[in-house]
């Protein structure tokens, strides 16, 4: 237990109160003309009461912000190895071309005629996307992954739809992220699991038992989150396609396939792509991200509004169904999609160029197979190699240790380092999933490596405590999660800070 | 190539310690008939200057609200954004973290999105709000879907004064569930009654304040109305700005508030990225989709935040789940918190009154234009005229004169010619009284 101070603060770890608690009436940070005098329209319809805002300066404001942030791990500041998140480098220029004007004070609902550029960075944008995947259309509107998925799977039961059945339910690998049998409900489908072999990939012929004409889709992540691809992939597209279902793969690790392997000569029917994963857009702490979704020629059609489409007189954008040649399944969301992120995806792809991308998910293959390599006889692999762009361990290695994944993870944190993703994916027990990504230098990769190996050897010398009382030197040890849940306190009330400072 | 550090000895040794041959042995599951051996048919990298040059000239063919006279609104606001928050959110803490799973080194953010569900709540007069979702149309879509796992029942009326693509947003998630939309027919004139709609299958109604067409609409009535029959009352608001001066949901008797919060701290950026708010009572929390932070304390005691209630989201609950949403708008609404606590309570009252006004102001002039009708009785700071002529061709012809004057009803109903000669006029504190001069000149003169 570290010294306590006078005021709470370690060094450069500066405490931060709420800013309800910080307000002084009578302070402002904006300084805004008075209103013209004109005769108010606003009815009985007014705002009677206070809101209960806190009032604060500027320089007030920008210390909050300066000492909140510095609560956050950060890619800027160190390796982020979390499997299936592709915590990669996010350039700068990114954000500068997303800022420009002309792009990022456009209006959604200005004429057509005063946004030809913006249509054309859109067009660009699905054009990468569409030659990376081999794969005739794309949704861009998309807000990130899980409405990609979300998207592909109303394509897949509006073509089923036209065909006359929409079938019953949907098939996903017990590997997969949540989001992928969550999605299929909001489609109206029941979700059937396929187990795993003991080779890590879908069971083939367990898939096949299960396939009739009942079933709508198969979700497949590929390369899979336990860092695999599925190598079955070409007949198990075959056989989905045999019995008149869809094949929809989760494009969440596509940054291991780019520029060298494309969905579309998979026999993959509709993919999501994470451009906040695979394309360098910032995860921003939760978001924004964007899911655009490529579908092969059978579904096509029935991609949502809108689209941009380019012919003589220039861009358009489809925005109606009834505007539409094709059967457009409907609208996903407002507007034209994250066209913010587009931008900053756009900026990376033409940087990093067909080569780069293609030596991109070559870097990052390789240093996840370092790592597997190098931390093979320590820790202990799920599955033989190689893998993919994501290593995968189970906690066997914690065996008698008395120290279990989430500690272990918990004692990486005070060694600077973001904890892999762990016990995800659920089939291997305590997983540990290590994504490095292909902008990780060799220093930092033998660094990280120098330090899992240390942190093995202490938990295999019975220093449990170590790992249970970990970490320490952040700006708040364990927190407890069941209280939180137990009682939630969603909100600052002035009654309950009140009680706060009294204690 | 500037984002890859590792040099062609480093990957040699690496292949080395690997004990394989090249990178393509790395490959070996990929059947060896869809394995490319070169680059796909795109251009090869480029260096910075290269790539500004081709996306500045894109940005340079378009048509900048910044740059001319602009009153466009219809859901999307441009309003100034003070520097502190464009600076703030570029920081790399901010910026490039994940979601704040690792709750010891992600107390930035989890106390962030506490501090703006608090300001949320407050603002809507709701007692709690998530930590956001991707936008207001999707946030409505999510609200029916809560509406109707809270009543179990399975229809939602939409309000004709709903954003128009909200409720083709809600109308497509319906229509792959067993879920029935009554659509009331598109109310320019604020005078619907949708009371009559409800039936005993009705989970939700929603509506919108100020509505599509800028009406302000006291929902007191509607909501007790609903409650008598079961039904909750979803109450969206697009403009956020609005509820400086304008009756809040809460106040209303909304069970749910959906929202777009793009107007605080995020710009147009052409429609995305933005910010669905999502408000509702404590009592239906555990209904709520999308993330939620609360309070707890540290092994030390001391005070912190968690991501919490997470048995009702798709990493726990999968199929079972409220909602299939991971991502969402973590960095908008930062941009937002920071934006509303830099204008904190006085400054945010100013800021709607000025845009209050501004729109008040600019509708004397524009209604005294021979021909052009404000439909409004009452409005906050976007209100349709109806004018003598397809509003689309106007937009187009102001256009043309550099002003971007409104959005035409017909962009976003082009099937239905009664609303074709309206116009949406949005209003802000952006807007200079020779921006309004310039736009009823221009619009006298292409009328």
């Amino acid at each position: 237990m570290p010294t306590r101070t006078i005021t709470g603060n370690r060094g450069l770890q500066v405490e931060a109160t709420l800013i309800f608690e910080q307000d002084t009436p009578g302070v402002t940070a904006v300084d805004l003309p008075d209103p013209p005098k004109v005769k108010g329209r606003l009815g009985d319809m007014g705002r009677d009461e206070a809101i209960g805002l806190p009032n604060l300066s500027e320089p007030e404001v920008v210390r909050h912000y300066m000492r909140l942030s510095q609560k956050n791990y950060a890619i800027d500041l160190g390796m982020y190895p979390l499997g299936s998140c592709t915590m990669k480098h996010n350039p700068r220029l990114n954000e500068k071309m997303a800022r420009l004007p002309g792009l990022s004070d456009l209006h959604p609902l200005q004429p057509e005629s005063t946004v030809q550029g913006a249509l054309e960075l859109i067009e660009t944008c699905a054009h990468w996307l569409r030659v990376l995947t081999n794969m005739p259309a794309v949704a861009m509107s998309p807000a990130a992954g899980a409405h990609g998925e979300l998207c592909g799977l109303m394509a897949i039961r509006a073509a089923l739809e036209d065909q006359g059945n929409p079938r019953k339910k949907v098939l996903v690998p017990e590997s997969a992220h949540g989001t992928n049998p969550a999605s299929a409900a909001l489609c109206g489908y029941a979700v059937e699991s396929i187990p795993a072999n003991a080779q890590g990939r879908v069971d083939l012929d367990a898939l096949k038992e299960k396939l009739d004409t009942d079933v709508a889709a198969v979700m497949l992540t590929n390369p899979n989150t336990c860092g695999l691809f599925e190598n079955d992939i070409l007949e198990i597209a075959e056989a989905v396609h045999a019995v008149g279902a869809y094949f929809y793969c989760d494009g969440a690790n596509f940054n291991a396939i780019v520029g060298r392997v494309r969905p579309g000569d998979l026999g993959i029917d509709c993919m999501h792509i994470n451009l906040h994963k695979t394309f360098s857009t910032p995860h921003g702490g939760g978001g924004p991200g964007s899911g655009p979704t490529v579908f092969s020629e059978a579904l096509a059609p029935f991609v949502p509004v809108p689209y941009v489409v380019h012919d003589a007189d220039g861009f358009r954008m489809v925005e109606h169904e009834s505007r539409s040649d094709a059967k457009p399944f409907g609208r996903m969301k407002a507007f034209h999609g994250q066209f913010g992120v587009f931008v900053r995806a756009l900026s990376y792809m033409m940087s990093m160029g067909s080569d780069g991308l293609r030596q991109a998910s070559a870097d990052a293959v390789l240093s996840a197979n370092y790592l597997l390599a190098r931390l093979g006889d320590t820790l202990t692999p799920s599955f033989g190699g190689p893998c993919m762009h994501e290593a995968l361990f189970d906690d066997r290695f914690l065996k008698d240790t008395g120290v279990s994944t989430l500690d272990f993870a918990k004692a990486m944190i005070d060694e600077g380092v973001h904890p892999m993703t762990m016990y995800f994916p659920l089939v291997v027990h305590g997983a540990l999933l290590m994504e490095p990504t292909e902008t990780e230098s060799r220093e930092s990769l033998d660094g990280f490596i120098e330090m899992v190996k240390g942190l093995a050897a202490r938990a295999a010398n019975g220093d449990a405590g170590y790992f249970k009382n970990a970490p320490r030197m952040t700006p708040r040890r364990r927190l407890d999660e069941t209280a939180a849940a137990r009682s939630p306190v969603l909100r600052w009330k002035k009654e309950d800070s009140a009680q706060n400072t009294s204690e | 190539m500037r984002y890859l550090p590792l040099s062609a000895v480093d990957r040699a040794d690496m292949l080395q310690a690997i004990g394989a041959k090249s990178v393509d042995a790395l490959f070996c599951d990929v059947p060896a008939s869809v394995l490319l051996d070169a680059p796909v048919d795109l251009p090869s990298h480029a260096g910075e200057m290269d790539v500004e040059r081709a996306i500045a000239a894109m940005a340079a063919k378009n048509m900048g609200t910044g740059t001319v006279p602009s009153f466009l609104g219809a859901g999307a606001y441009r309003h100034h954004v003070p520097s502190t928050v464009d600076h703030m959110i570029q920081r790399g803490e901010f910026l490039t973290s994940y979601t704040p799973y690792q709750p010891e080194v992600s107390q930035g953010t989890l106390q962030y999105l506490f501090e703006f569900q608090t300001q949320v709540a407050l603002l809507t007069g709701m007692e709690v709000a998530n930590a956001s979702l991707y936008d207001g149309a999707t946030a409505c879509a999510e609200a029916v879907l809560m509406a109707a796992r809270v009543t179990k029942r399975n229809k939602a009326v939409l309000s004709g004064g709903l954003h128009p693509q909200y409720r083709d947003v809600v109308k497509t998630q319906a229509r792959f569930l067993d879920f029935e939309v009554a659509m009331a027919e598109p109310d320019p004139m604020g005078g619907e009654d949708l009371a009559a709609m409800i039936d005993e299958n009705t989970a939700c109604v929603v509506v919108q304040n100020p509505t599509f067409f800028g009406h302000l609409r006291d929902a007191t009535a509607l909501a007790a109305a609903c409650h008598e029959k079961g039904v909750l009352l979803v109450v969206a608001v697009n403009e956020v700005v609005s509820l400086g001066a304008v009756k809040p949901p809460g106040d209303m008797g909304a069970d749910i508030m959906i929202g777009e919060g793009q107007s605080l701290g995020n710009g147009l950026s052409f429609g995305g990225p933005y910010l669905g708010l999502m408000a509702t009572r404590q009592k239906l929390v555990r209904q709520m989709p999308g993330r939620l932070v609360g309070q707890t304390t540290d092994v030390d005691g001391r005070r912190g935040w968690v991501l919490t209630l997470s048995t009702r989201e798709q990493h726990i609950r999968r199929e079972k789940a409220t909602s299939n949403i991971c991502t969402n708008s973590g960095l908008c609404a930062l941009a937002f918190t920071i934006h509303l606590t830099l204008l904190g309570e006085a400054g945010f009252g100013k800021l709607a009154a000025i845009n209050h006004a501004n729109a008040a102001l600019l509708a004397e002039k524009l209604g005294g234009i021979a021909g052009v009708e404000v439909i409004n009785d009452s409005f906050f700071n976007e209100f349709t005229l109806r004018l003598p002529k397809p509003a689309g061709g106007v937009v187009e012809a102001l256009a043309a004169k550099g002003i971007l004057g409104g959005v035409p009803v017909s962009r976003l109903y082009p099937d239905d010619p009664s609303l074709a000669d309206l116009m949406l006029v949005a209003a802000s504190e952006t807007n200079t009284v020779g921006d309004m001069d310039a736009l009823a000149e221009a619009l006298g003169e292409v009328l």
